[in-house]
């Protein structure tokens, strides 16, 4: 392989890395908002039962 | 297939930057003749100019987004110019290390100060770059969003003279491939250039696009968050 060769594979290389290193960085962030999106639904989920629980309560039978 | 396609926009603009980029590649390597004076080196042209003009292309992109912001002071476009910016700082960076790469061959050295083209693409990545310090140095919400624009905007000017500046040179050693007589090269070469910038652009378009989307979907989330807190 000449110098010229070497180099201009280099190039390509670079192009090619900086793409890959974005979608490492990407898959991240996408793993970070997963995260989010699985902590706001337990916070929701947590919510609708506090909610519910006056409901259930006068749905109880009185002894 | 079709249907999804068109609900994906980031899918397809995907699959169209890497068969373009592919195709284009396969074409720079395999097909087009070496150039006469810098022999097989000149491959690079194919890549770096196609990036280069594709970072002009996102900080042209970003400017109209900033325009439309101030115009219809309506927030989305702030997003919007704010990822077109991150895209071209990205593309700008692969032109800088690129160039550098070709002026190592061409030239010998891996930078050359006295060049204008050089330089003032210099000055515009270092401008772009401190977008992001004005822009993480300021309260989210309209006041950095105007902010945010009228920088963008601003540095658009600087794409002309960045662009002009090699023409505009007394001297220069920077080559000069399109001018006033159309492009200087033979057709397989200019065909070739077109696959691989078609192909630059589209994957710019696609990292934009799913850019976006994540950001998008962050907000969302922030704002979610406070709602349920």
């Amino acid at each position: 392989m000449t110098a010229a060769e070497k180099y201009v594979l280099a190039a390509y290389l670079v192009v090619l890395g900086a793409v890959l290193l974005y979608v490492v960085l990407y898959s991240f962030k996408l793993a970070r908002l997963e995260r989010e999106v699985a902590e706001l639904t337990a916070l929701a989920e947590r919510r609708n039962a506090q909610l519910r629980e006056p409901e259930l309560r006068q749905k109880e039978p009185v002894i | 297939m079709s249907t999804w396609l068109r609900n994906s926009r980031g899918a397809s603009l995907s699959l169209a930057a890497f068969g373009l980029l592919v195709a284009g590649v396969a074409l720079a390597v395999f097909w087009v003749p070496n150039d006469a004076d810098q022999g097989f080196s000149q491959r690079i042209f194919y890549l770096h100019v196609p990036v280069a003009l594709t970072s002009y292309a996102c900080f042209g992109w970003a400017a109209w987004k900033a325009l439309r912001l101030l115009q219809t002071r309506d927030q989305r476009y702030d997003l919007e110019s704010y990822t077109a910016v991150h895209m071209g700082v990205i593309f700008g960076a692969l032109t800088l290390a690129t160039g550098s790469i070709w002026a190592k061959i061409s030239w010998g050295r891996w930078w050359v100060w006295s060049e204008r083209q050089l330089v003032l693409f210099l000055i515009l990545f270092l401008f772009y770059s401190a977008y992001f310090m004005l822009r993480y140095s300021t309260e989210p919400g309209p006041r950095r969003a105007n902010m945010s624009a009228v920088y963008a905007l601003f540095g658009v000017a600087l794409i002309p003279v960045s662009f002009l500046a090699i023409r505009l040179a007394e001297s220069f050693i920077h080559p000069v491939v399109f001018n006033r007589h159309g492009p200087q090269m033979a057709g397989s070469m200019f065909l070739t250039f077109c696959v691989c910038l078609a192909g630059t652009l589209a994957l710019a378009a696609a990292l934009y696009q799913n850019e976006l989307t994540g950001k998008r979907l962050d907000a969302r989330l922030r704002a979610l968050r406070e709602a349920l807190a």
